[in-house]
């Protein structure tokens, strides 16, 4: 009888003990979605999946990897869910992510998986490059709204465009490298080049150019047209313009990081990131989304972005990422020197 | 004399000073503090400079390859430095890269073709030497195989070692270097500035009858509450491309050097000011009767007597604005457009590039100037002491009504400049959507749905300012007290004061990379606090350590060395001296302190801005990556709450202080 008793509970406290440590399953989630969109897509998570609290370690795209590559011998995150592909193939050639084939991912477009099978990365939606033009501030200068990347270094433009720094920014990267992929690694840096003379400004971030187009401090702005969108939806003077040669882009993306002590939970949420419900969450930003079929038109965003997207080669942009920001460093960061 | 007795008496017993155990407790309390500031200074310092000595490059030695003829049978296995040797593809400087280097297998083979049906293979001479396939990462001994298709997408990565390549790299990188003349060239330029101008106006305070001289003084110390980069933003409104007051630069962009220095003065003024004050307000009336007696003209004795007697205070105010305008990184950040200088440059290399090396050789190179005027100052200062005199008759200064007009028109110039850039900004957080459509709103209050951390961030400044006093004050004044009352103990006592004056000659930016370094480091046992509030505090405390420190030991210096005595012969501890006498008359120099580190913990970002995690977000830092992302009204707005934070914290702490001074500091009165 005691016999019996005592292993009765003990059976019961093993069944305790399991459901506590599922129940208490947290994971750490670094992350560089939006401030805003971010709560979105966390209460929809665990409205399906109440049994694992995330906690969000969420920064800016450069911050956020800057930090992963800091913590690579001791690594803080379980899972990376949306920050930028070319990050992730950082983090990739750094052995720091977990090849793991997420269930459905064959559903998905398949420019948006990683190459390697099983893939390291899948991504979710993707943000292109795309210029912002102040209207008014463009009449009042005379200036005719640029068509294509080429008419940008047409001499009336000289001082009225802004970029991001690629050194800095990710979206001042994926316009170098796709202009390097789009005209050729020789015109690509005479483009430049010709471009160089008339940006009066390369910035830390890359929203920043469409801001300050949008409060008329310049009068094009390089950007991408997810925030070209924003700002416009706030009511500044702004057209958003897809250069006809065609856009770079980069999408977010989620990967399991190598070594997470909570795989199975980590599986559970790549999992769902992948899922038609979760793309279409997606979708209220984002023009473009992963999972085929889904994407409905964005407000004040063109309908052929994705069309107009190029064939981006992640690879080879991530690894001549180093050569070719020293190249660029080398010609142009350095705008402007003491007058005196 | 001395060596006359020393060798005339036999060698007695050493003679060694006893030490009770009130001695024993404050020579322990000393050691404890004084490791504190080794731990939170000078060992993250020492892991940054070896950090700047690791270099990357490519080891060739450690790639073996093998290629097949078209029939597929193996060649001789050959090194790539043999390849290399021989065809020379890779030049040294080629070799040297950073920690993200890459270098494609192929290059090693001049007549490659991905359609050849040759075959290659790689391995690595030792466990250790990795390459990507594509983006997959592999290392180790064992020969891989590829088609020749494949075999492009090989890239060999660096190795890690110790040298100078980093700084050799430095210096022979144009755009890097070029930012040690943009910095010296803008501090040296907004020192003259703001010097000059703060001479005119303490000048104006201190010898002139003017009126408003009080409202005068609060107006000048405006900029010391709020953080650097509100000048920047300010600026851009005023005399951006849409700015209020564009015309009057004349086509002369604001963004670059002129940005940089007008906001310098801005932010510098006081600093000067303050010091130039001081200076001029112990000038003798002696000297000036003596002048006037021999007839001098008051422009010649304004060169033979003002200028002579001011001069150290000039020299000093002049190092220290040097040192805060080159160490500054809010303001060229938000106004610098394409004008590179150090402090930036660190954070472009480290958060941007992620090449932690190169940003710790910056942070290095940063610390020569700032050392410089550091050591150039502490000596000019040492000197200063020497010119007071128990006979000096305090200088009384005449009514004259054109001087004292043209004293009121200076200074007011001057604070117009300070109220308008602060309006501006006001203004600026006001309004919905500038230049297109001006009316007012609240809308960039909402900083919750802007990146940087949002309203959180602005009440975890308030728990960082708050908690930084508190505890800042309490082991600055405790570390100051133990050197300053301690007997004997000179080696220690000279140790802990060199430690304690270190802080004002390391930049911030230098500071918060050293911390990553050695916090984030897993092998550390206090990796535990990276990202946590505490480092945050530990790293403000730190990095404004020594003003407290002096503010501190100038109040000690006043109580006499008597009372220690008197207390241990009367067999008191020396707790309850230091409980009952000590803190109660230093109780002012206390409140100065912690309101002092109140109000920089509340505006600092340069150190923090490594530091900061989501959970510790901080004001200040959210105003940097508002203004960053674009959101400048936003960054406007939150810059302005912390300038009234820290002004109702003034006056809280004026208010407190006058009420303290009653009750505790009657004795002062005669």
């Amino acid at each position: 009888m005691n016999q019996k008793k005592s292993f009765a509970l003990a059976a019961f406290a093993a069944m305790m003990m399991s459901s506590a440590a599922w129940a208490g399953t947290e994971l750490t989630v670094y992350t560089a979605i939006e401030a805003e969109d971010l709560k979105r897509y966390a209460d929809s998570f665990s409205q399906d999946h109440p049994d694992i609290k995330l906690n969000f370690i969420r920064d800016s795209t450069g911050v956020i990897t800057a930090k992963l590559l800091a913590e690579k011998d001791n690594p803080q995150a379980d899972v990376i869910w949306g920050l930028a592909a070319t990050s992730l193939l950082v983090l990739k050639s750094e052995g720091m992510l977990e090849a793991y084939a997420p269930k459905g991912v064959e559903q998905l477009k398949p420019n948006f998986i990683d190459k390697d099978t099983p893939p390291s990365w899948v991504g979710m939606d993707a943000w292109a490059a795309s210029i912002c033009f102040n209207t008014v501030e463009g009449q009042k200068l005379g200036l005719p709204a640029p068509k294509s990347w080429k008419d940008l270094t047409k001499p009336e433009y000289k001082g009225h465009v802004v970029m991001p720094n690629p050194a800095s920014s990710g979206t001042g990267y994926l316009d170098v490298s796709s202009w390097l992929q789009l005209f050729g690694e020789k015109d690509g840096w005479t483009y430049m080049d010709g471009l160089h003379q008339n940006v009066a400004a390369y910035t830390h971030s890359g929203s920043k150019p469409c801001k300050m187009a949008a409060a008329g401090e310049t009068v094009i702005g390089i950007s991408f047209e997810f925030r070209a969108a924003k700002s416009k939806a706030e009511g500044a003077p702004i057209d958003i313009i897809i250069p006809e040669e065609g856009i770079g882009w980069d999408m977010e993306a989620s990967a399991i990081v190598a070594g997470t002590a909570k795989e199975d939970a980590a599986k559970t949420l790549i999992d769902w990131s992948v899922s038609k419900k979760a793309n279409e969450m997606y979708n209220v930003g984002y023009a473009v989304v992963a999972f085929p079929g889904v994407a409905k038109p964005v407000p004040h965003l063109p309908t052929d972005i994705e069309a107009r997207m190029i064939k981006n080669d992640f690879e080879w942009a991530a690894n001549h990422r180093s050569a070719i920001l020293e190249e660029w460093t080398k010609r142009y960061d350095s705008k402007s020197e003491p007058k005196s | 004399m001395a060596m006359a007795i020393d060798t005339a008496l036999p060698p007695g017993r050493k003679l060694k000073l006893s030490l009770d155990r009130d001695e024993l407790i404050k020579r322990a309390l000393m050691v404890v503090i004084a490791l504190y500031l080794v731990v939170a200074l000078a060992a993250p310092l020492y892991v940054m400079l070896s950090k700047s000595f690791s270099t990357y490059s490519f080891d060739l030695a450690r790639f073996e390859f093998q290629v097949s003829d078209k029939a597929g049978n193996w060649g001789e296995p050959v090194s790539a430095v043999a390849l290399n040797d021989r065809l020379g593809v890779v030049s040294a400087e080629k070799l040297a890269t950073n920690s993200d280097g890459r270098l494609q297998a192929t290059v090693f083979f001049p007549d490659f073709s991905f359609r050849s049906p040759v075959k290659y293979r790689i391995r690595g001479t030792s466990a250790d030497a990795s390459y990507l396939v594509g983006l997959q990462l592999h290392s180790g001994t064992e020969w891989q195989e590829f088609s020749s298709n494949e075999f492009r997408r090989v890239m060999l990565r660096p190795a890690r070692a110790i040298g100078f390549e980093n700084y050799t790299t430095y210096f022979s990188t144009p755009t890097l270097f070029r930012s040690i003349g943009n910095s010296v060239f803008i501090a040296f330029i907004s020192t003259i500035a703001t010097v000059g101008l703060a001479f005119g106006f303490a000048y104006a305070l201190n010898r002139s009858c003017m009126r408003f001289k009080d409202g005068f003084k609060l107006v000048a110390m405006v900029p010391i509450l709020v953080p650097s980069l509100l000048p920047g933003i300010a600026l851009i409104y005023l005399f951006g491309n849409q700015g209020l007051l564009k015309e009057l630069l004349m086509g002369v962009p604001i963004y670059g050097p002129l940005g940089i220095v007008v906001g310098s003065v801005f932010f510098a003024f006081p600093h000067a000011m303050m010091i130039i004050s001081t200076a001029l307000a112990i000038s003798d009336q002696r000297h000036y009767e003596a002048a006037a007696s021999l007839r001098a003209s008051s422009w010649r004795t304004f060169w033979t007597v003002t200028i002579p007697g001011a001069r150290y205070g000039l020299i000093s105010a002049a190092f220290v604005v040097f040192t805060l305008v080159i160490t500054d990184f809010g303001l060229p950040k938000v106004i610098g457009g394409q004008f590179n200088v150090l402090a930036v440059d660190i954070y472009k290399q480290v958060i941007g590039q992620q090449n932690f090396e190169m940003g710790a050789v910056v942070s290095v190179i940063l610390l020569v100037p700032a050392i410089a005027a550091f050591v150039v100052d502490r000596m000019v200062q040492k000197k200063q002491v020497a010119l007071l005199s128990a006979r000096s008759v305090a200088y009384q200064p005449k009514p004259d009504r054109r001087f004292d007009a043209l004293c009121l028109a200076w200074c007011s110039l001057i604070a117009v400049f300070i109220l308008g850039i602060m309006v501006t900004s006001q203004f600026a957080a006001l309004v919905k959507l500038w230049p297109y459509d001006l009316s007012l709103s609240l809308k960039h209050y909402a900083f919750d749905r802007m990146d940087g951390g949002g309203w959180a961030s602005y009440y975890n400044s308030i728990r960082l300012a708050g908690i930084t006093a508190i505890v800042g004050t309490i082991i600055v004044f405790v570390g100051a007290y133990m050197v300053e009352k301690t007997e004997g103990f000179r080696a220690g006592r000279s140790a802990f004061q060199f430690l304690a004056m270190l802080p004002m000659a390391v930049p911030g930016m230098v500071l918060g990379l050293s911390y990553i370094f050695f916090f984030n480091d897993p092998g550390n046992p206090l990796h535990a606090l990276y990202g946590t509030m505490t480092i945050l505090v530990i790293c403000t405390i730190t990095h404004f350590y020594t003003v407290g420190h002096l503010t501190a030991l100038t109040a000690l210096k006043q109580i006499d060395q008597e009372f220690e005595p008197v207390a241990a012969s009367l067999k008191q501890p020396f707790y309850k001296l230091f409980a009952r006498v000590t803190v109660p008359v230093c109780l002012p120099a206390i409140l100065d302190i912690s309101i002092y580190l109140f109000v920089n913990a509340m505006t600092t970002v340069s150190a923090v801005v490594f530091l900061y995690s989501k959970d510790t977000a901080l004001a200040s830092v959210a105003v940097l990556n508002m203004d960053d992302a674009g959101d400048v009204a936003p960054a406007a707005a939150m810059a302005m709450m912390i300038f009234y934070t820290n002004a109702g914290a003034r006056l809280i702490h004026l208010l407190l202080s006058k009420g303290i001074i009653a009750r505790t500091q009657a004795w002062r009165m005669r």
